[in-house]
């Protein structure tokens, strides 16, 4: 637990010292949000029934955006093979440096999807639903995309290969996010939806620091 | 038993016994073909409802069936290659790799040109269609990351990794996709109960989903020889087996 606390506290700390980085995967998902009224059309009708699936695909494209830092300066400095050589159970480990990037790039996103869902015409009523399955599934983005940066972070260009991994992995949690929100614009129940998508986060909360810390230790030997 | 699965591994043995099968599976496979497509382009009775478009079928779901199959035998062998860094393993998995993503392939091509006539469009966004092109997309990241990883012991375990994560993420991406208001019509065949398709029609398809499976059988033990010479290049068996021929 000491272990998880420190490398979470070194990460934020990390994180806070570079503060013009910080913003980058906010401002991104914003922009993105914001092409899409200029492309498709402005049109408050039309925009009412993609923004939760706008608003979903570019938090998706944010967090894969970022998540590549999550390994890349801890292996370049050499600090990724001291933290392998730990006496602590890696998966807390792996867990901790996740929850930071979590914190430090999922959060904000959450944070300014009202201000989105206010430029796209979200249905009234539907917002906190929004919020509700993305708190519950960038989570499971960050967990599922370090997988991926943990397999390729010993390659050099490994950009457009972790998209080619990780995005086919992303759907089950887009499918539900985007469906829940628009099963509450019709105001159908959607408990169902944050059941599966709880279990998503479950499951990958518990499976996925395994299979980081072993993709790890390939990469980096 | 286990002796015997272990003799196996070796890449000599394997590489005999593989040249001796090779013709077997090669004969085998060419005549069932000969037979299934027979029995399903020319004998099989026309649909009802359908007419002769649905003998497109004698393709389409073999290949689809395949496809899952073999992302199955993949995973097997990447545990296996993990848990005990069987060789033999590794090559299979990844020789395995482009023939899945083949017959995917051929599943989506075969259904579009299917669809055109019966749905009029090639392309629906239904949970069986989208369920096979991730799946195409999940094939083509794993042999993407296998070419990208330079050093070979990396690169398998990577791959390896990779596959049994992906095994666990399929199912839940197939049931989350089946959330769409499905096009696709059900499976027509069972085990349990009695098919809803003809027997006339029926023995056909399972003699060409037979002949698929060894047919990629076939292709798998001739790449996996390859691929094994390849690797074991600087060994004395096939420096010797070289100079012989």
């Amino acid at each position: 637990m000491n272990a998880f606390t420190a490398l979470l506290k070194r990460d934020l700390l990390l994180a806070y010292r570079n503060r013009g980085e910080l913003a980058n995967p906010m401002l991104f998902f914003i922009i993105v949000v914001s092409l899409f009224p200029l492309a498709v059309s402005p049109d408050p009708s039309i925009l009412e029934g993609m923004a939760a699936g706008v608003i979903w695909v570019a938090a998706l494209l944010s967090t894969l955006l970022s998540i590549e830092r999550i390994f890349r300066s801890d292996f370049d400095d050499g600090t990724l093979e001291q933290i392998l050589l730990c006496p602590q159970p890696l998966p807390i480990l792996m867990l901790a440096k996740v929850s930071a990037h979590w914190l430090v790039t999922g959060l904000p996103l959450i944070i300014v999807t009202p201000l989105l869902a206010l430029l796209l015409h979200l249905p009234e009523g539907t917002l906190g639903i929004l919020m509700l399955t993305l708190l519950l599934g960038t989570p499971v983005l960050s967990l599922v995309g370090a997988i991926g940066v943990a397999l390729t972070v010993g390659l050099r260009r490994g950009g457009m290969l972790l998209t080619l991994l990780i995005l086919p992995l992303y759907t089950p949690v887009l499918i539900f996010g985007a469906n829940a929100v628009q099963a509450a614009t019709m105001g159908l129940d959607v408990t169902g939806q944050i059941y599966l998508m709880s279990g998503l986060l479950v499951l990958s909360l518990t499976l996925a620091p395994l299979a980081i810390g072993s993709a790890l230790r390939v990469s980096v030997s | 038993m286990l002796q015997w699965l272990h003799k196996l591994a070796s890449p000599k043995i394997f590489y005999n016994l593989a040249s001796r099968l090779i013709p077997w599976f090669g004969w085998s496979t060419l005549l069932l073909l000969v037979y299934g497509l027979y029995g399903g382009l020319i004998e099989a009775p026309a649909d009802y409802q359908q007419g002769d478009s649905f003998r497109i079928m004698y393709i389409h779901v073999p290949a689809a069936w395949m496809s899952m199959f073999i992302y199955l035998v993949i995973a097997f062998h990447s545990a296996v290659f993990l848990i005990w860094k069987i060789t033999i393993s590794d090559i299979l998995a990844r020789v395995s790799a482009l023939i899945g993503a083949s017959f995917t392939f051929i599943a989506l091509v075969t259904g579009c040109l299917w669809g055109k006539p019966m749905w009029g469009t090639y392309w629906i966004w239904d949970a069986r269609l989208t369920s096979e092109l991730l799946l195409l997309f999940i094939y083509l990241g794993y042999m993407g990351l296998g070419s990208a990883i330079e050093d070979r012991r990396v690169a398998a375990r990577a791959c390896a990794l990779l596959a049994i994560v992906c095994v666990v993420i399929i199912p839940i991406i197939h049931y989350s996709v089946i959330w769409w208001n499905t096009l696709h019509q059900g499976s027509s065949v069972s085990v349990m109960n009695k098919s809803a398709i003809d027997t006339s029609m029926l023995i056909p398809l399972l003699v060409m989903a037979i002949a698929f499976k060894l047919f990629y059988v076939l292709v798998v033990l001739m790449r996996a020889r390859t691929e094994l010479l390849f690797q074991e290049r600087k060994t004395n068996w096939v420096r010797k087996l070289i100079q012989e021929k």
